[in-house]
């Protein structure tokens, strides 16, 4: 049971997280990777506000399988590279910094909110 | 990325739903497939090396740093040299490597970290991590670009 939460969740997050980079992607002309930015940000803050709310089962669908899959730090490093590679260092550091503060940021907005509702 | 449809080029195109998802099922079913894998084998992991509270994350710190390696390689042989069908990419590198590695319980785990009195540990994982998984993607794909040029020559 467990796994299969796991799998069904991640089938909804992978997906949605191809498709909202390709989405925003297409919206945009700068270097700047805004797809997976938003994805993981998204993530962080949906992460959050499942965590220490939400019944075990929930977390493994939600947490666990779709948050999981919706994010992602292979791309996220790996673009922070190919920034950094093609002379875009600026950028490079910018993603870093800006998605782990943001990250951060947007994940303790969730816990937060779920606390002030359920608190 | 769009592709180009018959509108008059006149008028400025709107953001179309239709030509984003157009061609897109198997790309979308591959990378639910490899997410699925990736996902698993990340829950796997976390089974078999269960996060101590107040500890450091070892199970995830592991499975991004891991992820970053693998995918510095699979981007340098799918980019250069391998001719490979065009859903190799959605499935491995979006799917099981996107859905292996996670950005949201890196986020979530420093908080709880922090929240739970342990901030030395939650600093050195935010900040190994990202050194880590950073240094990972650089030497993998600088060593497979050195390997496959010594291969060419």
């Amino acid at each position: 049971m467990n796994w299969l939460l796991v799998v069904a969740g991640a089938m909804i997050g992978a997906p949605l997280r191809y498709l909202t980079d390709r989405a925003v992607q297409s919206r945009h002309d700068s270097v700047f990777p805004w797809g997976t930015f938003a994805v993981n940000i998204t993530g962080c803050l949906i992460l959050g506000l499942v965590t220490g709310a939400a019944s075990s089962h929930v977390q493994l669908l939600l947490g666990t399988g779709l948050c999981g899959a919706l994010t992602t730090y292979s791309t996220f490093s790996y673009e922070t590279l190919r920034l950094a590679e093609t002379g875009a260092g600026l950028y490079a550091v910018a993603n870093v910094a800006g998605s782990v503060t943001v990250g951060l940021g947007a994940a303790s907005t969730g816990v937060w909110l779920t606390g002030a509702v359920w608190g | 990325m769009t592709a180009p449809d018959t509108e008059s080029l006149s008028v400025r195109p709107r953001p179309a739903r239709l030509p984003l998802l157009r061609g897109q099922a198997p790309v979308v079913a591959v990378v639910a497939l490899g997410g699925a894998l990736g996902a698993t084998a990340r829950y796997a992991l976390t089974l078999g090396w269960p996060l101590q509270p107040g500890g450091f994350p070892w199970a995830t710190f592991w499975t991004n740093v891991a992820g970053c390696a693998v995918i510095g390689v699979f981007m340098v042989v799918i980019t250069d040299v391998w001719a490979a069908h065009r859903l190799v990419r959605p499935f491995f590198g979006t799917g099981v490597l996107g859905g292996f590695t996670t950005f949201s319980t890196y986020a979530v785990d420093f908080r709880e970290l922090v929240d739970s009195g342990h901030t030395g540990t939650a600093l050195a994982y935010l900040v190994a991590t990202l050194l880590a998984a950073l240094t990972a993607v650089w030497l993998a794909a600088t060593a497979t670009r050195r390997a496959l040029n010594r291969r060419q020559r």
